[in-house]
């Protein structure tokens, strides 16, 4: 199980964050400050995993965000980077060519694709289309019952 | 009252702040508008109030007064209203929360929804956060959905289940029923969805493994089908299908297949198919054989597969991707114990991946040589281990040498060459090294005699240069100072290569006195160079005035430790002097802990115990010292009168105390001499010999073995000295010494310094017997001997009549 995954820049600013685990918000934010440390100080020439605790972190880098997710000790490391880059790949799908502009300006999306490709830490849907199609099936009731749009149009 | 500023104004805002101050300066503003906007009950703005409040938690901000207001979202009939409030519940509340309670009823109803996508958002909410109490609450819901006929219900509602029947455990009966049906689900999503389930129930109940076991043909069959079924774009990633449901079948396996043959055996074809159709050009390949290899070694497996799994991990190895290199090690490491020898086949490749860049890489790697030395190839990968010793990061070193210690204790070829490479370590290794391998490499210096004026010389070489490293001058300055002596003399095996040195014993008092007055070295190495300087007092009679002054000087250092041994050291010089040769006489030889303290039990339990009181041969000797007696005593006719007495209390508490092998035997009731190194105390006279006025008498000269007994009277007690020499070439091992007297007489005899006499006269073995003579009576000797020499067992014996006469009149 994915106990929480971490989207911040190059400038350690988090970007996005979602906690499978229950945690009070001083604790998630000590956790995030060092892991984001951690992360950032690996050089290029080191493997995408990091032993953190009784977790492992499994990183990669996209272009200016870093996509960092804290898997269990029986899960496999490959498949999270696989995991990564599905996720990836349908935001880049979603948005058309994805960029970390998309994602600060966009967050409430970006959470939205998220909840829609892994619940609960687990992997809910493994086909790129029907995860695109509910997001997109969502938006457009939302468009539909306010065209004017309600949080960022108007 | 105008509209609030939309979203994506606010982030405008917030990142055209220059500064931090400014930033929080706009934060708070807007944030105390949002507060007025919630506390007015403004319906129509509220999800984007909201929104911007999410944005702003994201910064770092506080952000729980909006947490009553994503209730309310959640509450309207909006689907707007209804997406943000579900997010803002997943992101600002958690079960810690009281509030959270109050949505259990929204989610009831929205979990009841026509509008699947609502159904949807209520049951990911469920899944995100909830508690001990909805789910219980709630359960029920989640049941129902699972047996929905909309997958897109289905596969959420089953993550829902996942995520109770670990909150509560007990609620494992409500969803068993429904899990067989779901895995004849054509929808990957449910399939994936289903088998986190089954995974979820047999890590929590065992009776659910059992039940579940009898699945594994149909999970075999699914996983056939995938592997072998058509390109499905749907579901494809570089040319695999559904990579995340194989890995997920797999990992079902290993659970159903973990100590059970049959469920094993079902799964050995899919297995082997997978193992070898897979493509490994890509990281995708590599998970899923990567499960493949963790799922055949963790069930039981035929051997053929366990092979084939570790010839994976071997090309992994290979791999450029680091990641996959990465894994490999940690998986082999898993099984290296299990499966020793295919393991050994990629040693080679093992050792260059302690040249990685990464750190967990080169700890894994170094973990995994450790774990593949064995006596064929302990030279090599020493000699690999101390290159990478030279290099690695400094955490690494302390765990590196111990393990390298450890290593060559149990596989190493010679102790000559042990102690050679562990010099090599030491000094390559600085600081690192831990304090028990110091003693424990003085242990081993000290029980292999040959190597005592060798090692001398190899230390004194790097020495003299160099005594920056603390582990490798304290073992020199006690080698130094134990066997200084030898190293000057020149009677050793010197090294084969032509560097070898000669040095004078200034030249070493001079390196001792170098080490103690460096104020960088350690106190603790500055104790070894002190106590080694005192013992060379003896050794070398010339430098005595020299270091005699050298302990003045110190008696006054501003160090505890130190002032106290130099004035002890200088009481020895002055007020003690008749004493000090005996009290820096040269250490018995030590064995090592584990062969002592089985003779330490012994010893300290019999009550009658044979002359020789070696470590190993004690025991063997131990169980008929009566037997031996007898045989000897037959010849006599006389009662028998060998033992040596033992008073176990000061005996355990000498040897607490030393750490040495040779239990000490002390009749004297002088508590100096109970803390003693060397040997009795009457022996110091035979070192000078000028104190006996007895003669002494050479009892055997036989094949290269010269015994002479030395004499000496303290009162009514005759004290005999045995000095045993060889003047073979070969060292000879197990001398063992035995004596009986007529009945009249009373006999102690002592345990030897050692039991191995080396060769060409360099050194000797030395024992005492007393003997009393209250009747006066001639005194008339048996003894017996016997010692091996390269394997082969000598026994001698002989009868002594001619002692002469001051001896027992």
């Amino acid at each position: 199980m994915i106990q929480f995954i971490l989207l911040f820049s190059r400038q350690g600013k988090l970007r996005l964050q979602k906690w499978y685990t229950s945690q009070t918000d001083k604790s998630k934010k000590k956790i995030t400050r060092e892991i984001i440390a951690a992360v950032l100080s690996r050089k290029p020439k080191m493997s995408s995993f990091l032993e953190w605790k009784d977790l492992k972190i499994v990183y990669k880098r996209y272009a200016s965000l870093y996509f960092c997710c804290a898997i269990e000790q029986d899960d496999n490391e490959l498949l999270t980077l696989e995991t990564i880059h599905r996720y990836v790949e349908l935001l880049d799908k979603y948005f058309g060519s994805v960029c970390e502009l998309d994602i600060i300006f966009n967050f409430e999306k970006a959470y939205f694709i998220f909840d829609e490709f892994i619940l609960g830490g687990e992997i809910q849907e493994t086909s790129k289309k029907s995860v695109l199609k509910a997001v997109n099936d969502q938006d457009v009731i939302q468009e539909v019952e306010t065209p004017q749009g309600l949080i960022d149009e108007y | 009252m105008s509209n609030p500023i939309r979203l994506r104004d606010l982030i405008r805002q917030i990142r055209s702040a220059k500064t931090a101050a400014e930033e929080r300066a706009v934060v708070q503003k807007e944030c105390a508008y949002i507060r007025d906007a919630f506390r007015d009950e403004d319906n129509t703005w509220r999800c984007r109030n909201v929104a911007k409040l999410l944005y702003v938690s994201l910064l770092g901000y506080p952000a729980h007064f909006g947490q009553l207001e994503c209730l309310k979202l959640i509450a309207s009939a909006r689907f707007t209203d209804k997406r943000i409030g579900y997010l803002g519940a997943m992101l600002l509340l958690d079960e810690r929360q009281d509030i959270h309670v109050l949505i259990t009823n929204s989610l009831k109803n929205d979990l009841n929804h026509s509008n699947q996508y609502i159904a949807g958002l209520a049951l990911c909410a469920l899944g995100s956060i909830c508690s001990p109490e909805m789910s219980r609450d709630l359960g029920g819901e989640v049941e129902k959905l699972m047996k929905s006929s909309n997958p897109f219900l289905k596969k959420k509602a089953v993550l829902c289940a996942v995520r109770i029947i670990r909150k509560v455990p007990e609620q494992f009966d409500v969803f068993q029923n429904s899990i067989r049906s779901l895995l004849s689900e054509k929808n990957h999503g449910v399939l994936l969805t289903a088998i986190a389930l089954i995974i979820e129930m047999c890590q929590q109940n065992s009776q659910a493994l059992q039940i579940f076991r009898k699945l594994v043909p149909n999970l075999v069959r699914i996983l056939k089908n995938l592997i072998m079924s058509g390109y499905s774009p749907e579901h494809d990633v570089s040319g695999i299908s559904d990579p995340f449901l194989q890995v997920q079948l797999l990992r079902l396996m290993r659970i159903l297949g973990r100590n059970d043959l049959e469920a094993s055996e079902t799964m050995n074809d899919i297995l082997a198919q997978v193992s070898t159709n897979t493509e490994n050009s890509k990281n995708v390949g590599n998970a899923i054989l990567y499960e493949t290899v963790l799922t055949i070694m963790d069930i039981k497996s035929e051997s053929g597969l366990r092979v084939l799994a570790v010839n994976i991990l071997g090309r992994f190895l290979l791999n450029n991707d680091k990641n996959i290199r990465y894994v490999a090690l940690n998986t082999l490491l898993r099984v290296v114990h299990a499966d020793h020898s295919a393991v050994q086949r990629h040693r080679a490749t093992i050792v260059e991946c302690l040249k990685d860049a990464d750190v967990s890489i080169k700890r894994r790697a170094m973990e995994l040589c450790f774990a593949l030395i064995n006596s064929n190839n302990i030279r090599t990968m020493i000699n690999e281990m101390i290159t990478f010793l030279a290099t690695c990061e400094p955490e690494f070193r302390a765990d590196c040498t111990s393990n390298m210690f450890l290593a060559m204790e149990r596989f190493s070829p010679s102790k000559r060459w042990h102690v050679d490479q562990m010099i090599r370590v030491l000094t390559t290794a600085g600081n690192s090294v831990r304090d028990d391998i110091v003693s424990s490499l003085i242990s081993i210096i000290s029980s292999t005699s040959e190597l005592h004026g060798y090692t001398a010389q190899q230390l004194y070489k790097i020495i003299r240069n160099d005594i920056t490293q603390q582990p490798l001058v304290q073992v020199a300055s006690w080698t130094l100072g134990e066997f200084g002596d030898l190293f000057v003399s020149g009677q050793y095996q010197h090294p084969d290569d032509n560097e070898h040195v000669q040095a004078s014993e200034d030249e070493i008092v001079g390196v001792l006195e170098k080490i103690l007055n460096w104020s960088i070295c350690t106190v603790v190495t500055r104790e070894y160079a002190i106590n080694a300087l005192m013992k060379l007092s003896t050794r070398f009679p010339s430098c005595s005035d020299r270091i005699q002054s050298v302990m003045t000087v110190y008696a006054c250092n501003m160090n505890l430790e130190l002032q106290t041994r130099a004035v002890e050291y200088t009481s020895l010089f002055t007020k003690h002097n008749p004493i000090r040769p005996s009290i820096v006489e040269r250490m018995p030889v030590l064995v090592s802990n584990a062969a002592s303290n089985t003779a330490n039990e012994e010893t300290s339990y019999e009550p009658e115990e044979s002359p020789s009181f070696n470590g190993q041969n004690h025991s063997v000797q131990s169980t008929n010292p009566s037997e031996h007696v007898d045989d000897l005593f037959k010849m006599l006719d006389e009662t028998p009168q060998t033992n040596g007495r033992t008073d176990s209390n000061t005996h355990s508490n000498i040897l607490d105390l030393l750490n040495s092998g040779s239990p000490q035997v002390s009749s004297s009731s002088n508590p100096l001499e109970d803390i003693l190194f060397g040997d009795d105390l009457s022996k110091n006279e035979s070192m000078n010999g000028s104190n006996s006025t007895i003669p002494s008498m050479k009892v055997i000269d036989k094949n290269g073995l010269l015994i002479v007994f030395q004499f000496e009277k303290q009162d009514s007690i005759l004290v005999i000295h045995l000095h045993a020499t060889n003047s073979t070439s070969i060292p000879l091992k197990n001398f063992t010494f035995k004596a009986a007297v007529p009945k009249t007489f009373n006999l102690e005899l002592l345990p030897p310094n050692s039991t191995t006499i080396p060769a060409n006269n360099s050194g000797d073995v030395r024992q005492i017997i007393k003997i009393s003579n209250p009747n006066k009576d001639k005194l008339r000797m048996r003894i017996k001997l016997s010692y091996s020499s390269n394997d082969f067992q000598v026994n001698d014996e002989a009868e002594l009549n001619t002692f002469p006469e001051q001896c027992y009149t």
